[in-house]
């Protein structure tokens, strides 16, 4: 496909490895922020063709991953609701609640149902008036925009019968929290190109700033992941900590201003539980006072939510980029894509199922290996 | 959910008072919600998550970026090293 295989070709990606191995005389330790770009790095093999210096980390770019064990208990408490027709992302449908997950009470007999845009749920709707239909508005900043438009459309047809359970979050605020806490080990940052195809990158350069690393925005095809590592390689290699721009025909620094001005319109930032993290300050959105009604959590009310993780499952840290997916013990045995205990096995954007499907079980094999004398946590 | 491919504008109208326009994904025609890219026409490429375009794809910007990868290394073809030499 045009605009795809371009950015796939053989051929440039050996001069990119090439250029990259040429440049890197020491250690350095990247993040790549979005789980998209965690499992094209996986999938192609990336990781495995860079020189032995370089340290991929994944970071916490999957919106499924992290989206709050608490919520996902209300959206299972809110689906189960005889009149309600949930909407949600398929990729919600296996994510693991304290109890059960929005498959399992689909196959009990609530109508869940998987959309593919927010409007197709707005579509069911108008389509059922008797019915409280609630879409399930989880996502980084490339979903909030067709949140937000979906929400604005509703209020202004007047529709009565929708609402959106939302736990929206953002980028920026989880990158200053990785490189500020005591453990990190991440030298530079690949920034998530699509969420600044929306943001622009005016939030980055105060944070390479204050942290003193360089952030690169990056797209997903190899040769756009490779440039941006070897973008990463030269600054650190020079000692400098810009934000540079290498996903140039799809970002530019100001964002797309008309879904900015839509997300203010009806989001404001609120801090935000990450699963697996914590609370991160100002890294979330809610719906505005004005657009109440159209918030499930108030719709809804949901009591006695009493949210346990399995204790075994380490995707937090994995999501942190302190231990890689295969370092924990249940990966592949008792935790799998089947019988996931994390949402990050789940999930098409997890770090857990990037390797489990790539068959990555055990470390990286590099001979003179300098990566394994790493703590595993930090 | 951050993962999207870019499609090409074929048709563009309105629907439920939104801008809305059919894209060419290599041949699946898809319903995408146009309102985030006003000044957007037919021909041109886009970026489409969940049903919305969010970003014009800049062609000019994607042939720069080939032609930079292409360059690359070509001054030591040029003189014969092999980036195995080293800096």
């Amino acid at each position: 496909m045009k605009y795809l295989d371009e950015f796939r070709d053989n051929d440039l990606a050996r001069r990119l490895f090439d250029e990259i191995r040429r440049i890197t005389t020491r250690r350095w330790t990247i993040m790549e922020v979005c789980g998209g770009q965690t499992h094209a790095i996986i999938r192609h093999g990336l990781d495995q063709l860079l020189p032995p210096e370089i340290e991929l980390v994944h970071g916490p770019g999957c919106p499924v991953c992290v989206t709050p064990l608490e919520v996902i208990d209300r959206a299972l408490a809110i689906a189960v609701q005889p009149e309600v027709i949930f909407c949600s992302f398929g990729d919600m449908l296996r994510v693991p609640g304290s109890t059960g997950d929005l498959l399992r009470v689909k196959s009990g007999g609530a109508d869940v149902r998987v959309v593919y845009s927010p409007l197709d749920a707005v579509a069911l709707a108008r389509q059922h008036p008797q019915r409280d239909v609630v879409f399930f508005g989880i996502g980084f900043e490339t979903t909030a925009p067709a949140n937000a438009m979906t929400i604005h459309a509703a209020k202004r047809e007047g529709l009565r019968n929708f609402s959106l359970l939302a736990a929206h979050v953002r980028v920026p605020p989880a990158i200053e929290a990785i490189v500020a806490s005591p453990g990190n080990r991440v030298q530079a940052f690949l920034a998530a190109g699509h969420v600044c195809g929306v943001m622009g990158y005016h939030e980055y350069p105060p944070l390479a700033e204050r942290h003193c690393v360089p952030i690169i925005v990056t797209g997903f095809e190899p040769l756009d992941i490779l440039e941006g590592i070897r973008r990463a390689v030269a600054q650190l290699e020079a000692g400098e900590t810009r934000v540079e721009n290498a996903y140039e025909r799809v970002v530019t620094f100001d964002g797309n201003q008309a879904a900015l001005a839509m997300i203010r319109e009806v989001f404001e930032v609120t801090d935000r539980a990450w699963r697996g993290i914590g609370i991160i300050p100002a890294s979330g959105w809610r719906l505005r006072d004005e657009y109440r009604n159209f918030d499930a959590q108030h719709r809804f009310a949901v009591t006695g939510l009493a949210a346990t993780e399995p204790t075994v499952c380490r995707a937090g840290e994995v999501l942190q980029g302190r231990i890689k997916p295969h370092e924990c013990p249940a990966f592949g045995t008792s935790c799998t894509p089947r019988t996931p205990l994390g949402a990050t096995m789940v999930s098409s954007e997890g770090a857990c199922a990037a390797y489990y499907h790539a068959g990555r079980f055990i470390p990286l094999g590099l001979s003179g290996s300098t990566r394994d004398d790493h703590p595993a946590a930090v | 959910m951050c993962l999207a491919i870019p499609g090409q504008v074929k048709t563009l109208y309105e629907a439920n008072g939104l801008r809305m326009g059919k894209i060419d994904f290599g041949g699946v025609l898809k319903e995408v919600c146009l309102a985030y890219l006003p000044d957007v026409a037919v021909g041109d490429w886009a970026v489409v998550h969940v049903g919305f375009a969010i970003s014009k794809l800049d062609e000019a910007a994607a042939r720069e970026t080939l032609r930079n990868f292409r360059d690359l290394g070509l001054l030591d073809d040029e003189i014969g090293r092999s980036p195995e030499d080293g800096p």
